[in-house]
C-alpha cells in the first residue's frame, strides 16, 4: 500500500535530515509530564523506535525532574529548554536551565547501588542519577553564562 | 491518584488506575498507600498492569509504601509492563519485592474461592 504523501515526506526527512526537536517548558512536575507525553508522541516520527522510547523517556524524566527539584528549588520558577537531535543511531539531548549550578560544579559521580540489610534501610531516593548513568552512552555538564547545560547521548539501538 | 482497593481471600489487592507513577504524583501515591494499608494485616498485592511509566520518584514512593507497612507484612507486585520491569531490574528492587506476572498468578489457584 503506498504511503500517504505526508508520511512519506516525514519518513524521508527522518532518514536523511537528522531532525531536531526543540521545546521549552516551565520547571514544574506537571509540565515535565506533559513534555514527556509529547515526546513519546513525536519521537517515533524522528526515527526513535518503540524499544528505545522508554529509555529516552526515563532518562529525560530524571534529568528534567532534577532541575525542577534542585536547580530551581529555591527562588522563582524558571524554564527548561530541551533540544533533541537524532544523529544516525544516536539521540543527542541538550537540556538548559538557568537555576542553581550543580553542587561542586560537576555532575554527581557514578555510584554503585547502596547495599541494605533491612527493609527499613531501603533508600527512597537516589535512584535517579544511578538510572541516568546506567542508561546513557555519554553525559556532560557545563555552566555557561549562568546556565546549566547538560548533554546526553543515547543509543537508539 | 486512582487506587482501587479490594479485599480477597489472599489479602488486599490495590490496583493502580493510572498510567504513570512519576514525580508529579509520587507523594500522593505514598499518602494514599498509607491510608489504604494502615491497620491492615497480611499480604498486599499492588497491581501495576495499567502503569506504563515509573520514574525514580515513583519507584521511591513504592519503596516508601513498603517501608510504612508492619515489619511482618509483604508488599507484592503484579503485572509489570516492560518499561516498569526495567526500572525495578536496573535498581535491583526486583530482589526486594516479590514480583508476579499477573494478579491471577499471584492470587493462586484458589483466588476465586470464597
Amino acid at each position: 500500500m503506498p504511503m500517504p504523501p505526508d508520511a512519506a515526506c516525514l519518513k524521508a526527512r527522518a532518514m536523511t535530515g537528522d531532525p531536531v526537536l526543540r521545546l521549552t517548558l516551565p520547571a514544574e512536575p506537571d509540565a515535565v509530564r506533559d513534555a514527556l507525553l509529547r515526546l513519546a508522541r513525536d519521537l517515533p516520527a524522528m526515527g526513535v523506535r518503540a524499544e528505545s522510547l522508554g529509555t529516552v523517556e526515563l532518562v529525560l524524566a530524571e534529568l528534567l525532574n532534577n532541575i525542577v527539584e534542585h536547580a530551581y528549588s529555591a527562588g522563582p520558577r524558571g524554564e527548561i529548554e530541551l533540544e533533541l537531535e537524532r544523529r544516525r543511531s544516536r539521540l543527542i539531548c541538550t537540556i538548559v536551565d538557568r537555576g542553581r549550578p550543580m553542587p561542586g560544579g560537576a555532575l554527581p559521580p557514578r555510584r554503585d547501588l547502596p547495599v541494605f540489610a533491612d527493609r527499613r534501610d531501603l533508600p527512597e531516593g537516589g535512584f535517579g542519577w544511578f538510572l541516568i548513568h546506567e542508561l546513557v552512552e555519554d553525559l556532560s555538564y557545563s555552566r555557561r553564562n549562568g546556565m546549566n547545560v547538560v548533554r546526553v547521548g543515547l543509543s537508539l539501538g | 491518584m486512582n487506587l482501587e482497593c479490594t479485599t480477597h481471600p489472599f489479602g488486599l489487592l490495590i490496583a493502580v488506575g493510572e498510567s504513570r507513577i512519576d514525580a508529579a504524583v509520587a507523594i500522593q501515591f505514598k499518602d494514599r498507600m498509607r491510608d489504604l494499608t494502615g491497620g491492615t494485616a497480611g499480604r498486599i498485592l499492588l497491581d501495576l498492569s495499567r502503569v506504563d511509566f515509573v520514574d525514580s520518584s515513583g519507584l521511591g514512593a513504592i519503596v516508601a509504601a513498603l517501608k510504612q507497612l508492619d515489619a511482618d507484612q509483604k508488599l507484592e507486585l503484579a503485572g509489570l509492563t516492560p518499561n516498569v520491569a526495567k526500572v525495578f531490574r536496573l535498581t535491583r528492587m526486583d530482589k526486594v519485592f516479590p514480583i508476579h506476572a499477573s494478579v491471577a498468578e499471584a492470587a493462586g489457584p484458589h483466588a476465586n474461592a470464597s
